[in-house]
C-alpha cells in the first residue's frame, strides 16, 4: 500500500449529497482483472456526455482543475457497492484524498486499504473549503501527522482519524503481514471452534 | 451492567485477538464471486501466500453471466473481459480448492440466494463477502457484511478480517400489514425514515411482532436493504422459521449434529436488559405499497403519492441534488407516480428472486391473467429466477409457464438487470419498475431511470404499463 504523509494540491468541489460508488465508477467498468487504469471510467456520466464527448461544464473537466489531488464533496460519499474499484479509480486518475461530512462505511476501509485518505469535516467546515475550492488557482495542504487541512486562505481545520490507521497510513503498512503475525491466536481459535462447533468442519 | 445486544455476542464469539485498536475477527463463511477476487489473488500469489480455509470459502459466477445459453459455460460469453474475469475465478478456486459452482450447474445463481439456499449460512456465523447486499445473509442471525477486494485477500490469507466494532441500532417493526404490503415495503419505508446515511457506523437488528412472522425470504429482502440505509449489516434473531428453514439442505448438518447445531443458533438473541444506541419504530399496518421517485433509495413515497417538489427542501445542496434526480428521472413535481409509464419490468436480483418472490408476482400476473390482462404491449418484462435451484421450483409449480403465458421473459439465474454489468441492461431513458436494490443513475445501464418497489408491484406495473397500485390487482 502506498503510504500517506503530506499533500499539496489543488481541490475540487463535487458539491453533491450521496455520491455513490456507481457514479465513481460504473459496474461495466469493473470487468477487469487488474487494479490499474480505471481512472478512464471515474466518474464516466459526469465527465462524458452519451456520444462520448467530454462535458466542458463537469469540474474535474475544466482546466483549472486539472491534476488535483482533492475532493471537496457532499453527505454519504461512496455510498452503495462495495466495489474497491471506486477508490483504486481516484487513485488511478490522481486523487489521493477527499474530504466530505460522512463516508460510507466499506468505500471508507477501502481508502484506508489503498492509501486514499478520507477526511470528515464538519458540514459548515466543508462548505467553506468548498467555496476557497472553487476558481483553480489555489494550494490546499493536507498533513496526515498533525491532522490538519489548511485552506488557501491560511485557514487550518484539524481532523480526526483513527490512531492505528493513521500509523498504517504513514508508513504504508501491509494489514495482512501484521495480521500473520497473530497466526498463532487464529491457530487456537480455529482448534477450540471445532470442539465447540464441530458440524462447521464438516462442509 | 446492560445485557447483550444480539450483535455484541456474535462479535464476541470471533474476536481472536485485538491489535492495534481493532479486533482481528475469524470469519465463518467466505461467498465469492467474478468481480471483486481477481486482484486478491493476484495479491496472494505475488506476496507468496495461501488459501487458509478453502473449505470455508465457496465460489459462484454471478455478475457477468449472461441469463441466456447458460448450458455453453463460458466458451457462450461473447464479452471478452467477462469472460476473461470468469476464467480466472474457475482457474484461481480450482488451484486453491475452493468449491466453485459455475455457470450452467444448477446450484449457481446470486451468491445471496446460493448461500442460503445451500445451507452455507447459518446462525450465529460471521459471513464476507465482496459484495455489499453481503447484509442479506443477517436474516438467519448471522453477521454479514460487504467487504472490498483487498480485505477479500486478507480473509483469504488469514480467514480473519480487521474490524472496529459498530454500534447498535434496532428497528422494531410492529403490528401487521395489510394485503399488497410486504417485506420490500417495510424496507424502503425504513430507508425513507432514516436516510440513506442513516445507519452509517451501526449494525441494524430487526425486532418486532412484524418480523417475528415474516418467512425467511423476506427477511432476507429486509437485510439485503439494510446497507441502502447505510449500514453494513442487518440482522434479525433466528428462530423456529430459521431452523425449519435450514433444516435438510445440503450443507446443513445432519442428524444429532442438527440438533446440537440448533441448541448453538438459540443462544443468538439479544438480552431483555440490552442497551441500543438509536431505536426505531415503525409501525407495518400504516404502510402501503411504496415506491422510490428518485436516484438514492431514501426518495420513497407511497404508490397513492405525487412526486416531490424540491423546491420545499431547504437545505441548497439536498435541494440541488433533489432536482438534479427529478431532471434525470424524467419527473415532475407534483406529477402522480402512477402517471409514470414504464418500458421494462424487472424483477430478480438478490433481492427479490427467491421462490416466495417469484410466488408473490406471480399471483399478481395470474390473478390479471384470469381477467384477460397480459403484459402492456409497450413493456418487455422478465423474471430472473436467483438460482439454477429456484428456476427448478418454479417451473415444478408451473410458474414460469404462468408469466411466459402473460408475455414475461423466463430467463436463467443471475444478477442480470440489477447492475449493468451484463447483456441484461436499460438503454438511455428507459423506464423500469424493478425489484433490485439500487436506483442510482446509471445503475441498471447508463440513462436508465430505475423505480424500486417490490414482486407484486413490479407485476402489476408490468400488467398496467405504467407504475400502479397492486391493490387493485388483488
Amino acid at each position: 500500500m502506498q503510504a500517506f504523509t503530506r499533500l499539496d494540491s489543488r481541490a475540487a468541489p463535487l458539491n453533491q449529497t450521496n455520491i455513490d460508488t456507481d457514479q465513481i465508477i460504473p459496474a461495466r467498468f469493473l470487468k477487469t482483472v487488474e487494479r490499474e487504469g480505471l481512472g478512464k471510467g471515474l466518474f464516466h456520466a459526469f465527465r462524458y456526455d452519451e456520444n462520448g464527448a467530454e462535458r466542458t461544464d463537469f469540474v474535474l473537466n475544466r482546466p483549472e482543475y486539472k491534476g488535483t489531488s482533492i475532493l471537496v464533496a457532499g453527505d454519504n460519499f461512496g455510498c452503495g457497492s462495495s466495489r474497491e474499484h471506486a477508490p483504486w479509480a481516484l487513485m488511478d486518475f490522481g486523487i489521493r484524498c477527499v474530504i466530505a461530512p460522512s463516508f460510507a462505511d466499506i468505500f471508507n476501509n477501502n481508502c484506508f486499504n489503498n492509501g486514499l485518505l478520507p477526511i470528515v469535516l464538519p458540514v459548515d467546515q466543508v462548505n467553506a473549503l468548498m467555496d476557497e475550492a472553487k476558481g483553480g488557482n489555489h494550494v490546499f495542504t493536507v498533513d496526515l501527522e498533525s491532522q490538519t487541512v489548511t485552506a488557501p486562505s491560511g485557514k487550518s481545520y484539524g481532523f480526526d482519524i483513527d490512531p492505528g490507521r493513521k500509523e498504517k497510513l504513514l508508513k504504508g503498512l501491509d494489514a495482512i503481514g501484521e495480521t500473520l503475525q497473530h497466526a498463532g491466536d487464529i491457530d487456537v481459535f480455529e482448534s477450540k471452534r471445532a470442539i465447540g462447533q464441530p458440524w462447521l468442519e464438516q462442509a | 451492567m446492560s445485557g447483550k445486544t444480539l450483535y455484541d455476542k456474535i462479535w464476541d464469539a470471533h474476536v481472536v485477538a485485538e491489535d492495534g485498536g481493532e479486533a482481528i475477527l475469524y470469519i465463518d463463511l467466505h461467498l465469492i464471486h467474478e468481480v471483486t477476487t481477481p486482484q486478491a489473488f493476484a495479491g496472494l500469489r505475488s506476496a507468496g501466500r495461501g488459501v487458509r480455509r478453502p473449505d470455508r470459502t465457496l465460489a459462484v459466477a454471478d455478475h457477468n453471466i449472461p441469463t441466456e445459453g447458460q448450458d455453453l459455460g463460458t466458451a457462450g460469453i461473447t464479452d471478452p473481459e467477462a469472460k476473461l474475469q470468469l476464467e480466472t475465478l474457475g482457474r484461481n478456486t480450482k488451484a486453491a480448492g475452493i468449491e466453485y459452482f459455475g455457470m450452467g450447474d444448477i446450484r449457481n445463481g446470486i451468491v445471496h440466494v446460493v448461500g442460503p439456499e445451500q445451507g452455507r449460512t447459518q446462525p450465529g456465523m460471521t459471513i464476507v463477502c465482496g459484495d455489499s447486499h453481503t447484509s442479506t445473509h443477517g436474516a438467519f442471525g448471522a453477521l454479514a457484511h460487504g467487504i472490498g477486494t483487498s480485505e477479500v485477500e486478507h480473509v483469504l490469507a488469514t480467514q480473519t478480517l480487521r474490524q472496529k466494532k459498530s454500534k447498535n441500532m434496532r428497528v422494531t417493526f410492529t403490528g401487521a400489514p395489510a394485503p399488497g404490503v410486504g417485506a420490500k415495503d417495510y424496507a424502503l419505508a425504513m430507508i425513507g425514515e432514516i436516510g440513506t446515511g442513516g445507519g452509517t457506523g451501526y449494525v441494524i437488528e430487526y425486532a418486532g411482532e412484524a418480523i417475528e412472522t415474516l418467512s425467511m425470504e423476506g427477511r432476507m429482502t429486509l437485510c439485503n436493504m439494510t446497507i441502502e440505509g447505510g449500514a453494513r449489516a442487518g440482522l434479525v434473531a433466528p428462530d423456529q422459521i430459521t431452523a425449519d428453514y435450514l433444516r435438510g439442505r445440503p450443507a446443513t448438518p445432519k442428524g444429532a449434529a442438527f440438533d446440537m447445531a440448533a441448541s448453538y443458533w438459540k443462544t443468538f438473541f439479544t438480552d431483555a436488559d440490552a442497551r441500543f444506541d438509536r431505536e426505531v419504530v415503525i409501525n407495518v399496518s400504516k404502510l402501503v405499497p411504496t415506491v422510490t421517485w428518485g436516484t438514492s433509495p431514501e426518495d420513497v413515497i407511497a404508490v397513492t403519492d405525487v412526486v416531490p417538489d424540491p423546491a420545499a427542501i431547504a437545505d441548497e445542496t439536498r435541494r440541488l441534488s433533489a432536482q438534479k434526480a427529478l431532471d434525470y428521472m424524467g419527473l415532475t413535481a407534483g406529477q402522480k407516480i402512477t402517471d409514470a409509464k414504464v418500458d421494462v419490468v424487472f424483477i430478480g436480483s438478490c433481492t427479490n428472486s427467491r421462490i416466495e418472490d417469484l410466488r408473490e408476482a406471480a399471483g399478481v400476473v395470474q390473478h390479471a391473467f384470469v381477467h384477460g390482462r397480459m403484459v402492456a404491449p409497450h413493456v418487455r418484462a422478465m423474471v430472473v429466477p436467483g438460482s439454477g435451484l429456484v428456476r427448478e421450483q418454479a417451473e415444478a409449480e408451473g410458474l414460469d409457464a404462468m408469466f411466459k403465458a402473460a408475455g414475461f421473459e423466463w430467463r436463467e439465474p443471475g444478477c442480470s438487470m440489477c447492475l449493468g454489468m451484463n447483456p441484461d441492461k436499460l438503454t438511455p431513458g428507459q423506464r423500469c419498475a424493478s425489484t433490485s436494490n439500487r436506483n442510482f443513475e446509471g445503475r441498471q445501464g447508463p440513462g436508465g431511470r430505475t423505480h424500486l418497489m417490490s414482486p407484486a408491484m413490479a407485476a402489476a406495473a408490468a400488467i398496467a404499463g405504467h407504475i400502479a397500485d397492486v391493490r387493485e390487482f388483488l
